[in-house]
């Protein structure tokens, strides 16, 4: 679960770590009474969507009077903003965050990452911040510097002032980078977060550190217990689907093609995906109905798929193992009799009781579309998906 | 042989008299699995499906010899009986359960690593269907019957795509030594690579089948180990190739975040290292065959 930048402020503010002076506004007038209340003659204007890069998008402005501060505001919110992390759909800008400007010596990077192959967490750092790591990474990975924590022992301080001397900062600011450090480390661990990014962080012509970005990702696996970072969920900046199939327990990512897929098991439905698109079509989303598909649970996901409106053919592909395929069969049988389906269906049941739920979908009466094998059934969806498409063209 | 588990391998089951624990042991029990009982904190001196209940895992080694254990325990308490599990001296433990928070799986590993390696426990999972030895014992949720005794090693990070796999197979009457799922979390017990280490050992084994997705490094890695370390010839699908970036595709790990871990990029290197490749899912059966035949 991803949070806003000024959320992300507000957690490491309690944690110790320094911020610039901010507030939220959900119009121009708020826009401009924040910056009256921050003073001062420069403000940044920041839109807060779920996505770095929001500087390219037209998503941060500094401005230099109040008059700036409201247009900014203006042009920002209700905006769509399209980055390379949102994806082409974009996100929408509903609050902002107004900041005093800051007098910016240097820029640096700094992050606490969840390191994969090491299984630990790794701090981050490099000298020349402002640059999204990944191109960090690519011109000049010499530049980054890297220290893993020990999970028995956490972060040690003499990991924080490695760093912090890593990062080119003077020997007067090692103790501040040490608790800024710590700072950060604490609230990525105590609130289960699976990556905290400060990019960049500045050192100010006066030689304070300053989180000038903040973004935090959690892990949803830990949100059970971590109800306060649970309620920072905004939902305007997830896709409806996603959330409507999260609340069902369904895991559903929708993308940009037109046959829809209800599949179970992660792994199963990437692959059933990578053989639509090796059959010529395009899938419209991906949807793991989880073990123990229930007819109710089957509805629910034929709903969700049948949602989107770009969906002219459906693929059921079903291997049973703690799911029965009759099961199965007797939810996609209701399901298609009470949705009353108007685009063609096709179903690959196999595994567990796979004659019993093909003689349900057989004996239904339905004019439901069966395959046996992974590849008949992508094969036999990609042509009715076809034949759909000429069907309505011709209408 | 088969590896981890074979036909005597005594296993308990924790979180043993819960709704799923006792829904999946009655299964391995009917399967031919060795189970010898179960771990439920509290009910220790009952009796469930006919086989006793202890308090700690402790016991049930002292009292009927628990040598593997599997894990049906919930999210929250999972790593936890994971930890257990080592520290009462079990050798191989398959933790099923989805969702464990990732900073516990740290804790698990960084836990397992202070065993001596000769005593450190083997853990496969979370998150995944478990492990099976064709004929011999099965110690997960698979759908048994489908696998088919014989001389494949199968690895994988989905259960689902796994059944495709051995029943792709039983389709064209291949057998399997072994199949282990590794889960599909970004921290696992076991990674490819591990695997891969014990199927090299393993004299029923002949072929190594590795079902892979996108996310993290350790197809790749592991395309290393059979590059540098093995003998015997390696088969893998990654799934997928369709699946856009940063977006998280159903399992917590199955995320494109950096270079290297979409699909076609793992293929490539793969294909370098020597790996022969399924080229889609429906061919994992026929490939596996062809290499079969070249032996």
């Amino acid at each position: 679960m991803d949070i806003h930048e000024y959320q992300a402020k507000e957690i490491l503010a309690g944690y110790g770590v320094k911020i610039a002076e901010g507030g939220l506004a959900y119009s121009p007038e708020d826009a401009v009474q924040r910056a009256r209340e921050i003073g001062g003659n420069v403000w940044a204007v920041k839109a807060q969507i779920h996505s770095g890069a929001r500087g390219k998008a037209g998503g941060v402005k500094i401005c230099f009077s109040h008059e700036e501060v409201e247009a900014a505001a203006d042009s920002m919110l209700g905006k769509r903003m399209v980055t390379h992390q949102t994806g082409p759909a974009g996100k929408v800008c509903s609050r902002l965050y107004i900041e005093a400007g800051t007098d910016i010596d240097k820029e640096l990077y700094f992050s606490f990452l969840v390191d994969r192959a090491h299984e630990r967490i790794v701090m981050v750092g490099s000298a020349e911040g402002g640059m999204e790591i990944e191109d960090l990474a690519e011109n000049n990975p010499d530049a980054i510097r890297k220290i893993h924590i020990d999970p028995a022992v956490g972060l040690l301080d003499f990991q924080a002032r490695k760093m912090a001397f890593a990062l080119g900062l003077e020997a007067t600011q090692i103790s501040h980078a040490v608790k800024f450090i710590r700072g950060c480390y604490c609230a990525m661990c105590e609130l289960d977060g699976n990556m905290l990014e400060i990019n960049p962080l500045v050192v100010t012509k006066s030689g304070e550190l300053i989180a000038l970005d903040a973004k935090m990702g959690f892990d949803d696996n830990a949100l059970f217990r971590r109800q306060k970072v649970s309620e920072l969920r905004d939902k305007t900046q997830e896709d409806p689907r996603e959330m409507a199939a999260a609340d069902r327990g369904l895991s559903y990512v929708g993308l940009d093609g037109d046959i829809g897929c209800m599949i179970n098991g992660a792994g199963l439905a990437m692959a059933t995906m990578d053989m639509i698109e090796l059959a010529g079509g395009e899938p419209a989303n991906f949807l793991d109905v989880g073990g123990g598909a229930s007819s109710e649970r089957t509805e629910k996901a034929f709903r969700l798929v049948l949602a989107d409106g770009n969906v002219k053919a459906m693929l059921v592909n079903i291997f049973a193992g703690i799911n029965r395929c009759d099961w199965i069969a007797e939810g996609v049988v209701r399901a298609v009799k009470k949705i009353d389906m108007q685009i063609p269906l096709v179903v690959r049941l196999s595994g567990t009781n796979v004659e019993a739920g093909r003689k349900i979908i057989a004996d239904s009466g339905l004019p439901i579309i069966t395959a046996t094998t992974l590849a008949e059934a992508a094969e036999k969806v990609v042509q009715a998906r076809n034949e759909q498409v000429a069907k309505e063209e011709a209408a | 042989m088969a590896i981890l588990i074979n036909v005597e391998t005594r296993i308990i089951v924790q979180g043993f008299t819960g709704k799923i624990g006792s829904f999946h042991a009655q299964d391995m029990i009917n399967y031919g699995s060795n189970v010898v009982g179960g771990i439920t904190p509290g009910k220790g001196g009952q009796t469930h499906l006919g086989l006793p209940v202890f308090n700690t895992v402790r016991k049930s080694v002292e009292q009927v010899g628990a040598e593997a254990s599997i894990i049906f325990v919930p999210p929250a308490f999972a790593a936890d009986s994971i930890m257990e599990a080592a520290d009462a001296g079990i050798k191989y433990c398959v933790a099923i359960t989805d969702g464990i928070p990732t900073q516990d799986m740290m804790k698990v590993k960084q836990y397992l690593r202070k065993f001596p390696k000769g005593e450190r426990m083997i853990l496969t999972g979370p998150n995944c269907a478990g492990t099976i030895s064709p004929g011999q014992a099965m110690l997960g949720i698979m759908p048994g019957h489908i696998y088919q005794q014989g001389v494949v090693g199968i690895v994988g990070r989905s259960g689902t795509l796994g059944y495709e796999a051995a029943d792709q197979m039983k389709e064209l009457g291949i057998g399997i030594s072994t199949s282990v799922g590794i889960g599909g979390d970004p921290i696992n017990g076991s990674s490819h690579r591990d695997i891969f280490e014990k199927f090299e050992q393993d004299d029923d084994t002949k072929v190594v089948l590795m079902i892979g997705e996108i996310g993290g490094s350790q197809e790749v890695d592991a395309g290393k180990i059979a590059k540098e370390h093995m003998s015997k010839p390696v088969v893998a699908y990654i799934a997928g190739l369709s699946a856009p970036k940063w977006r998280r595709m159903g399992h917590a790990g199955a995320i494109i975040s950096e270079a290297g871990e979409g699909a076609a990029e793992k293929v490539e290197m793969l294909q370098d290292l020597g790996v022969t490749i399924a080229p889609n899912p429906s061919s994992m059966g026929a490939t596996i065959a062809k290499v079969l035949a070249k032996l």
